[in-house]
């Protein structure tokens, strides 16, 4: 009865995939974050690290096909379980008043979604370059490519959004990790509210610095 | 004091049921909730009206029969309180209180604030139980428990099986409970044989009878009349992925679990 069909189809096991994968993907934005930082040491620090990122085919695409696993089981259990969740109250409340739940845990469904969508759109715009409004875009000028694309504001505040969003997803998702995995300790749960606030805290205004930096034209 | 109740009515199972406006007047701040409801209800009988139904046994916290959503909060705006231990002084005169019977799929309402709360009881048939060897009664120390799991597992057992939890929780998912009943037993040396099974099969039977899914909101545990905490749930989590793992086939005379 604990084949992984079993495991994947129970609530329980379902929460486990998402927290794994989530995981993947805090690491994978802490390093995506750190990468994109470099926009600030001017165009060959940032053109150079994205050639070095493309030097290994092999490389490359084990890490996309990867990430693409992780993001697909990741939304696949949350829109799965966010079924479930809607159908298991069939009559409201008249009158309900939430005692406990934070607004970042009441956010998950909407921002996450959010992101589904964001992510869809940046692949398209920095990635394969089909969406580049208002500019040329080229596969070996990172830079410039991100510099003329912050500089059309609506394209700069949809990026900052999507990182509020961030921001507010993993304020709940990475202490709820520590949940689903089971591990909580009276001696270190204040500890997961501090490190998943630092984490999610760490890695929005991280991106959010460049947008924001080129809307400004501090960046050009 | 006098009171404006808005009460769920629904004669059964099959039929709509709606919100109906009462008056509760000369209400005593001393009176528990459940008395407050006996009163109204004296007066709908003399009327020749039908009583507002409601489940209570014990009136004194312990035997989970009793509970209500009142003004949208499970058990009512008192923390660790069951509704039978919920007294009027909690409220002021001339309130308006909405009464309204736990909401979830798994539990239909069977009439006015009677829901079938009998999936907890089948959760529980799943694995909520140990063997033990007939007999004699063994020496209480013959099995030494250190004092902190002993804690830990009264902690979990104090769970009354009220359904506030599902109640309160806004995917009406039944973790706290199948938390409770998983760790009070795994937590114990008693309960280790059975432990895999124990976590395996009352997730299993807990997802059959329809209930949601968890998403950390807190809820439950603060609706809970004896403060389940969702270290609880964390402990189920955690038993339930070793157990997925290191779980055997098991034959089919063993099985018994679904
Ligand atoms: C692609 C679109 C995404 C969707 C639709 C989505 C949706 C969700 C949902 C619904 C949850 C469950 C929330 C809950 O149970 O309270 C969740 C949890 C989580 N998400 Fe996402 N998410 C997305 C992207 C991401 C990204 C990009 C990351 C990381 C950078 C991430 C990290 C996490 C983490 C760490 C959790 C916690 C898992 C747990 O509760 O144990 N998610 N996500
Ligand atoms: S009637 Fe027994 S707990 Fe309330």
């Amino acid at each position: 009865m604990s084949t992984p069909l079993a495991f994947a189809r129970s609530t329980v096991g379902r929460k486990v995939i998402m927290a794994v994968t989530g995981l993947l993907l805090v690491g994978f934005v802490l390093g995506h974050m750190a990468g994109n930082l470099l926009v600030f040491k001017g165009p060959e620090a940032l053109n150079g690290w994205g050639a070095f990122l493309k030097s290994s085919a092999l490389v490359l695409w084990t890490v996309r096909l990867g990430l693409l696993a992780a993001v697909g089981l990741h939304v696949w259990a949350a829109l799965t379980l966010i079924r479930l969740n809607q159908v298991s109250r069939p009559v409201a409340y008249a009158k309900r008043v939430p005692q406990a739940s934070t607004r970042s845990a009441r956010l998950m469904r909407v921002g996450g979604i959010f992101l589904l969508v964001f992510i869809v759109f940046h692949l398209l715009h920095f990635t394969t370059g089909t969406i580049h409004p208002g500019y040329t875009f080229s596969h070996t000028d990172v830079y410039g490519n991100v510099v003329s694309s912050f500089q059309v504001p609506w394209v700069a505040l949809f990026y900052i959004a999507a990182m509020v969003a961030l921001l507010a997803h993993l304020t709940h998702g990475i202490w709820s990790f520590f949940q689903t995995m089971g591990w909580s300790h009276t001696r270190y749960n204040p500890a997961r509210r501090v490190v998943a606030t630092v984490v999610a805290l760490i890695v929005s205004l991280g991106f959010i610095a460049i947008p924001s930096a080129i809307l400004g034209g501090m960046l050009r | 004091m006098n009171l404006t109740l808005h009460v769920w009515r629904q004669p059964d199972a099959g039929s709509a049921g709606r919100l109906e406006r009462y008056e509760a007047r000369g209400v005593s701040p001393d009176m528990s909730f459940l008395e407050m409801l006996d009163v109204v209800n004296e007066g709908l009988i003399e009327k020749g009206e039908a009583p507002i139904a409601f489940d209570h046994d014990c009136r004194e916290g312990i035997c989970g029969s009793c509970g209500v959503m009142i003004n949208g909060v499970a058990h009512g705006p008192m923390a660790g309180t069951a509704t039978c231990q919920l007294h009027m002084r909690s409220f002021r005169d001339g309130d308006e209180i909405v009464v309204e019977p736990w909401r979830a799929r798994a539990f239909p309402v069977l009439r006015d604030l009677v829901v079938d709360r009998s999936p907890l009881d089948r959760i529980i048939e799943a694995g909520g139980f140990i063997s033990i060897a007939t007999g004699n009664a063994p020496d209480a120390h013959a099995i030494l428990v250190p004092k902190q799991d002993a804690d830990s597992a009264m902690d979990a057992a104090q769970c009354i099986g009220c359904g506030a939890c599902v109640a309160a929780c806004p995917n009406a998912s039944a973790m706290l409970f199948t938390a409770a009943k998983v760790s009070h037993l795994g937590v114990l040396p008693q309960g280790q044989p059975e432990r895999d099974r124990r976590a395996l099969g009352m997730i299993a039977q807990m997802d059959l009878e329809g209930f949601g899914g968890c998403t950390n909101y807190g809820e439950c545990t603060e609706a809970c009349p004896k403060g389940i905490s969702l270290e609880t749930i964390a402990r189920m989590n955690r038993d339930f992925r070793v157990a997925s793992l290191r779980a055997r086939p098991e034959s089919a005379a063993a099985a018994g679990a679904p």
